[in-house]
């Protein structure tokens, strides 16, 4: 076991060198140098070297003591991104402040989408073959269809603008209740067809098995046949599909957080694309893909520790 | 049809008994219809603007009526803040959406199946370095790595010189269908690889060997053709989610900005939705919402026709 996990946290090490070197490909050599977009239009020259030294851009790319790809590695392996082209406020703070408001809207959308989908999936194996079922499975691809814009657009017009039910914009003085609770509930409706979809194959796939036929055998209830034996042996694709949507939470939700206003990591990454802020997309990439690795290990390290025959091929 | 197959019994190979099966399915072939008529019409505008055709429904820049006009009898879906016909930029819309969806969709096989086709055959240190290079890129998350692409990627110059090319400008929507282009083959080198290393050591492969073919040969004449099915399906699957990123990447400013596109219309319509000019808001929904529908129906059914162990993935 131990040297499964150990030998499985080496393996990460080549992934997280190569998500590295794709961010720098990415910024420093094809991106470049863009000292002149920092300093603005009327710079000096010597403001502009100033600037070139700060960032770096003065060093070579590879192959020095001193070249930009150390650099680049030294400030991931310290978590230190510098400061923001845009506001040149420090970047891990900016990240740091965002992360609060960002979960509190990811985290119950996706409790949410989870447990209405998971629900649903059930009943609907249960119905499978039904009109019931043909319609769920219809309504899940017409909402799978409909881009998230439109969900979000008209969600907001409609249940905040027109009939006031909710706070249009996020507002300080308001609880954050009040101000997640919409896109909260756009983000469930949007995400609920393609996950019940996900499930649903997940549970025709279960409730096939000779151990459902014997538990309605013996008597049971179709709701504690379906809650209870079923969903327990269900488990490994939805722990699966749930650890591994984990990192994605911090990230926040680009669009919705920038319709209603939520000071996340949407709305940070939204602000640095119309700036060209290379700066925090950059670190945002690179958090985000670490998380990603982070919870594939977790996963990988929990499968193990559920069935012993799970080795490294 | 050659004579001789009118005397021999019929053998139905994949492709005739996946094709039988899909045409008695009729929600697919209606949903293959309206792909069509999507692809046709872009095709269309193509041609009506090689040859200089003045075709009234196609001159979307022309003013018809009054400012924000509502859908009447005479102007269908209404006018947009300019007095442009709402409907002619939605029929116009489809050549930008459809083009990057195509374009997006034919780099990513060129980059994928080849990758996934050489790991698969000749496996060691090459299987490595390639299921490293998709590892890598697929643990960073993907709005995230779309976004950095299509961010760095925006009216850059590209220097091929060393290539002999010249200087590659960017332009419009170049970075948006290189930047999905970049980042999604990952799925279908995947999915090819495994496939092709479940082939490599079948008879028709060991009787090719041993006719003295080369593994070029034996790749592109008898491994790519028998496992080409997977790369229809993905393809027509694939293509939904490229619809669905160009709308979201031309509300974030870095797609198109000259000429309409479904996603450039939404970002046009968020600021009149509060207003209540709902028309074009609709318009681009129901447009981007017939293809999706119609390409998830018809990806669904010929996956079930084609490979139906592909259904659980």
């Amino acid at each position: 076991m131990t040297t499964y996990i150990i030998r499985r946290l080496f393996y990460t090490i080549p992934i997280v060198l190569g998500v590295l070197l794709t961010t720098f490909i990415l910024f420093n050599v094809v991106g470049g140098d863009v000292s002149d977009q920092i300093a603005g239009k009327a710079a000096s020259k010597e403001t502009i070297a100033e600037i070139r030294k700060e960032y770096g851009w003065d060093k070579p790319l590879f192959f020095a003591r001193d070249s930009q790809f150390n650099r680049h590695l030294i400030n991931a392996a310290t978590f230190d991104f510098g400061r923001s082209w845009n506001d040149r406020e420090r970047v891990m703070d900016k990240i740091k402040q965002g992360a609060g408001p960002s979960l509190s809207l990811t985290v119950p959308m996706f409790l949410g989408t989870v447990l209405i989908s998971i629900s649903l999936a059930l009943i609907v194996a249960f119905l499978r073959g039904t009109i019931i079922d043909v319609l769920a499975v219809l309504l899940c691809v017409a909402g799978m269809s409909l881009p998230f814009l439109s969900f979000i657009l008209f969600g907001q017009y409609f249940l905040a603008f027109k009939w006031g039910l909710f706070p249009v914009f996020f507002w300080p003085d308001l609880s954050t209740v009040r101000y997640v609770t919409l896109p909260v509930l756009i983000g469930i409706a949007a995400g609920l067809g393609g996950e019940l979809r996900f499930f649903r194959t997940v549970m025709l796939d279960e409730i096939r098995n000779d151990y459902v036929r014997t538990a309605f055998a013996k008597g049971l209830s179709p709701a504690r046949v379906l809650f209870k034996h079923v969903l327990k042996n269900a488990m490994i694709p939805i722990i699966t599909q749930v650890v591994l949507a984990i990192p994605f939470l911090f990230l926040g939700s680009l669009l919705l957080e920038r319709f209603f206003g939520i000071p996340g990591l949407g709305y940070l990454m939204v602000d640095a694309i119309g700036a060209r802020d290379f700066q925090v997309i950059g670190a945002m990439t690179y958090i985000g893909a670490i998380l990603f690795v982070v919870f594939n290990l977790i996963t990988d390290i929990c499968y193990a520790l559920v069935d012993p025959r799970i080795s490294l091929e | 049809m050659s004579e001789q197959s009118k005397k021999l019994p019929k053998g139905r190979s994949l492709w005739s008994d996946g094709i039988h099966r899909l045409a008695g399915h009729k929600l697919a072939m209606a949903g293959l219809v309206v792909i069509a008529a999507y692809f046709l019409l872009a095709a269309f505008i193509y041609i009506s603007e090689l040859c200089n055709w003045k075709i009234s429904f196609l001159q979307w820049g022309d003013k018809i009526g009054r400012e924000y006009e509502p859908p009447n009898a005479k102007n269908i879906i209404g006018t947009d803040f300019l007095g442009r016909s709402v409907l002619r930029k939605t029929i116009y819309g489809t050549k930008i959406s459809i083009t990057v969806a195509f374009l997006a969709s034919i780099l990513s096989i060129a980059i994928g199946v080849p990758l996934g086709a050489i790991a698969g055959y000749f496996r060691g240190a090459v299987d490595e370095i390639i299921v490293w290079l998709y590892t890598t890129l697929s643990s960073i998350p993907y709005i995230l790595l779309i976004l950095a692409f299509a961010l760095v990627l925006k009216d850059k110059a590209i220097n091929l010189h060393w290539a002999g090319l010249g200087t590659l400008e960017l332009r419009g929507i170049a970075s948006v269908y290189l930047a999905m282009g970049l980042t999604s083959w990952v799925g279908i080198c995947r999915l090819i690889r495994g496939e092709v290393i479940k082939h490599k050591d079948r008879e028709y492969v060991l009787a090719a060997k041993s006719y003295g073919c080369g593994d070029g040969r034996i790749i592109t004449r008898h491994l790519i053709p028998n496992v080409f099915h997977i790369v229809i399906i993905d393809f027509s699957l694939r293509f939904v989610s490229f619809i669905q990123a160009e709308v979201i990447l031309s509300f974030l400013g870095l797609g198109e900005k000259n000429s309409p596109s479904w996603g450039a219309m939404i970002d046009t319509a968020r600021l009149d939705l509060p207003k209540g000019y709902w028309w074009e808001m609709t318009a681009a929904t129901l447009a981007i919402f017939f293809i999706s529908l119609a390409l998830n129906v018809f990806g669904d059914a010929l996956r079930d026709s084609l490979d139906p162990k592909l259904r659980i993935q």
